[in-house]
């Protein structure tokens, strides 16, 4: 038997694994609900509406753009919606919308589109758009005013409790109590509305390792060294650690800004080195800096090292032979000397 | 000893870095080997291996029976084509190949009667030098797929730099079962063989690598081991991982020794020498008959194939004709493919012959394989963590479109295989592999130039 129609040629592999950049999308996004939903239970309804907001406006400024630039539309791939979600959850829930607008216009036009679409930006959008609104709209972003049932204290807890010192002594300052850890944990505290459930952050982010959509060198070398830097520096305090640890955006950050593919190095070594890198500055700025937070500023430092952090981690081809480093070293010498001669 | 479990089969001595789990698909594993008429005609192309082409020897009109050398070289790196039929030589031309390449091809008419040539009788080996004349007499290329002439490989021996024979029975690719059914229907050849190869070329020893998907083939060619060659404590099995690409050469060499084939090297840069399990049961086969490769074992599978099979196929039968001794299609074709769906080559029509090195025809039904569509990469490194040869292929494609041949040898474009793994595990669905075979040819361009 012939074949009368034409046969369809094309390179091997002809089998394609079932992932899809619109299938990681839609893990990360599924991985942000329990968060989603703590926030509406723990703020109230306004945090759909932020939400909605910047989730809505960051797709539609990606379709603008996309029309504008003449490139082919993108917003099915839900990177728009993912960037969208993520920045609605670094916002207080008291944020004016045309403000929570305004940052996924920023995050989507001038970090992402303007470099060139998914893939290309070199830093975090929603956490670039983030420092961009904390600097422009300092009293609107700090707004921790709340009339949620659950939260006694309207300040960030890290607001204060940053400095050793004082945690040891007393916690005094401007909140009258700090909550108790268990709140902590499950977010009965102020801040901004996606950081404060450390239980729902943290069952997404074993959703994305178990679905292979991050690994988990990144969380966990970041968690780790801030840990490990908040224990020497509280001289041994861990419930200072657990504060440090729950308290901010840290485990949002760790679990879903720093894993961020584009702005992540790719290698394992590359990953750690990341991870460390962001733990050393979030607590250097949590500790010494005058802002109560270090988690946006230290991913977005970090993702700025990450083409050298590459350069010096990539994997040498299958079969390289080790570089004698000692011996070549030693070559280099005897060739001076001989020039010298 | 160590790595050593109970029944004495070996286990990998390094778990290599990469390579992706694909459907094993292995539907035709139990689905014996059977032979299938004599075709009408057979097309013998002279380009059946990795080399050198063969020059006829024959005339249009010339009677020719089984056996009868129809084209040789006197170039090394080549292997002679025997007739596969009896029947009368009808044309002589130029024929296209699977790959879209053209070569001159002898078309013999068949027959039907399929009569021995005269004088076909085992040869006579004595020593390592015989036997290496023998192999290159059989016209036996690799049949695993690459189609290098093996005696090219065993004539580096007898070498005291080389210690070790590694049988490929790993079968990595999906679907193709014909390997396993060697191990499990000649398993006497297989073990036979072995033996005769490490006796004649001086291994130090033998290991025949079988993924550990194929328990039954292991428990028996361990048995047959302690039967067939007195429990040779050289000789022995190894279950590797069933991770695609376990066979591919350098993989397969890491797996089983821990030596990493540096780049631009050969096996036999690090001491071994790898022979495909058909490859080593056929030599065996030789050496008893005197019977040259005039046909082989081939897998047809897929999803518009309405009976799939392992068929014996002669050499230079038409892929229509076997699909046909298959029951034909039950679903109209969309791609046909020679070889796995990994590394195999999509084909334009079934006109076409089944060569020496072919180890299955796969046609799908449209649907079969989904397609992705192709976006922008998101730099998820997913490229780069399956790679078995640590490359980066995103970084590959930067310097490709830059051209920067400097920084293309430094990435190792050159040590890509095109396993496909890359492509495979892809979420935005671009062909890595072909960007890989561009920067290759951005490579050669710049050697060309100079």
């Amino acid at each position: 038997m012939s074949v009368n129609k034409k046969l369809t040629v094309s390179a091997s592999p002809h089998v394609r694994s079932p992932h899809t950049v619109t299938g990681i999308m839609l893990d990360v996004i599924i991985a942000l609900i329990p968060s989603l939903i703590a926030a509406v239970v723990i703020f109230g309804y306004r945090v759909l509406m932020v939400t909605l907001v910047c989730v809505g406006s960051a797709v539609l400024a990606e379709y603008l753009s996309r029309k504008v630039m003449k490139r082919h539309q993108t917003i099915s791939d839900l990177s728009a919606v993912v960037t969208g979600l993520l920045l609605a959850f670094n916002l207080p829930v008291s944020i004016p919308l045309w403000i929570a607008a305004l940052g996924s216009i920023i995050a989507i036009v001038v970090v992402k589109q303007m470099f060139g679409g998914i893939g290309q930006n070199f830093v975090n959008p929603a956490l670039a758009a983030r420092i961009i609104l904390l600097m422009s709209f300092p009293s609107a972003m700090a707004n921790w005013a709340t009339d949620s049932k659950f939260i006694t204290t309207t300040a960030t807890p890290l607001a204060s409790i940053t400095r050793p010192t004082e945690i040891i002594t007393s916690f005094v300052g401007e909140t009258e109590e700090l909550p108790s850890l268990l709140d902590m944990f499950l977010g009965l505290h102020g801040g901004c509305f996606g950081e404060v459930c450390s239980l729902a952050l943290i069952a997404g982010g074993i959703y994305l390792v178990v679905r292979k959509v991050i690994s988990p060198a990144i969380p966990l070398a970041y968690i780790g060294t801030v840990a490990v830097l908040m224990l020497i520096a509280g001289i041994g305090d861990f419930e200072f650690v657990a504060y440090q640890l729950l308290g901010g955006g840290l485990l949002l950050g760790a679990i879903f800004m720093a894993t961020d593919y584009t702005t992540c190095p790719v290698s394992f070594k590359g990953k750690i080195i990341f991870g460390i890198g962001c733990g050393i500055i979030t607590t250097v700025i949590r500790l010494f800096g005058s802002l109560p937070e270090g988690v946006s500023f230290s991913i977005i430092l970090m993702n700025l090292l990450v083409p050298h952090i590459e350069k010096l981690t990539t994997a040498k081809p299958f079969g390289t032979p080790k570089v004698d480093k000692k011996a070549e070293k030693a070559a280099k010498k005897a060739e001076k000397e001989a020039a010298k001669v | 000893m160590k790595g050593y479990s109970a029944n004495g089969v070996l286990k990998a001595v390094v778990k290599g870095r990469g390579g992706v789990s694909v459907s094993h698909s292995k539907n035709t594993e139990n689905c014996k080997i059977v032979r299938m008429p004599v075709p009408e005609k057979v097309v013998l192309p002279m380009q059946q291996h990795i080399g050198a082409p063969c020059e006829p020897v024959v005339k249009v009109g010339d009677e020719v029976k089984v056996g009868q050398l129809i084209g040789d070289t006197d170039k090394f790196v080549s292997a002679p084509i025997y007739a596969s039929v009896s029947g009368k030589v009808t044309a002589i031309g130029d024929v296209k190949l699977a790959n879209g390449s053209m070569s001159k091809a002898v078309t013999i008419e068949s027959d039907g009667e399929m009569t021995m040539c005269e004088g076909i009788e085992p040869p006579k080996v004595e020593n390592a030098a015989d036997l290496i004349k023998a192999v290159r007499a059989s016209g036996l290329v690799g049949l695993g797929g690459a189609g290098f002439p093996a005696h090219v490989k065993l004539g580096l021996m007898p070498n005291e730099n080389i210690d070790t024979l590694i049988i490929n029975a790993a079968e990595c690719e999906p679907y193709i079962t014909v390997d396993y059914r060697e191990c499990m229907e000649n398993s006497a050849n297989v073990i036979k063989g072995v033996a005769t190869l490490k006796k004649y070329l001086g291994f130090k020893r033998a290991v025949i690598a079988v993924e550990d998907n194929k328990p039954q083939a292991i428990e028996l060619l361990n048995k047959q081991i302690k039967e067939l060659a007195g429990g040779d404590p050289d000789i022995s099995i190894m279950a590797l991982v069933s991770k695609y690409p376990q066979g591919a050469e350098k993989v397969m060499i890491q797996s089983v020794t821990g030596r990493k084939v540096p780049p631009g090297k050969l096996p036999s840069d690090v001491g071994c020498v790898l022979m495909n399990v058909a490859s080593v049961a056929f030599i065996q086969r030789y050496l008893e008959t005197g019977k040259p490769l005039i046909s082989r074992s081939v897998t047809v599978d897929g999803s518009a194939i309405h009976t799939p099979k392992n068929v014996r196929v002669p050499i230079g039968t038409s892929l229509s004709d076997i699909i046909d001794f298959c029951g034909g299609f039950k679903a109209e074709p969309f791609k046909i493919i020679s070889g796995g769906p990994m590394m195999g080559a999509a084909v334009v029509g079934t006109d076409i012959p089944l060569l020496k090195q072919n180890n299955a025809i796969l046609a799908f039904a449209e649907g079969t394989f989904k397609v992705k569509p192709e976006r922008d990469c998101i730099r998820c490194g997913r490229c780069a963590q399956v790679c078995p040869m640590s490359l980066m292929p995103t970084l590959i494609v930067r310097h490709t479109k830059a051209k920067d041949v400097a920084k293309l040898n430094d990435a190792g474009t050159m040590v890509c295989m095109e396993c496909g793994s890359c492509s495979y595990v892809c979420p935005a669905g671009l062909p890595l592999v072909q960007h890989m075979r561009l920067a290759k040819s951005v490579i050669r361009e710049a050697g060309a130039k100079k």
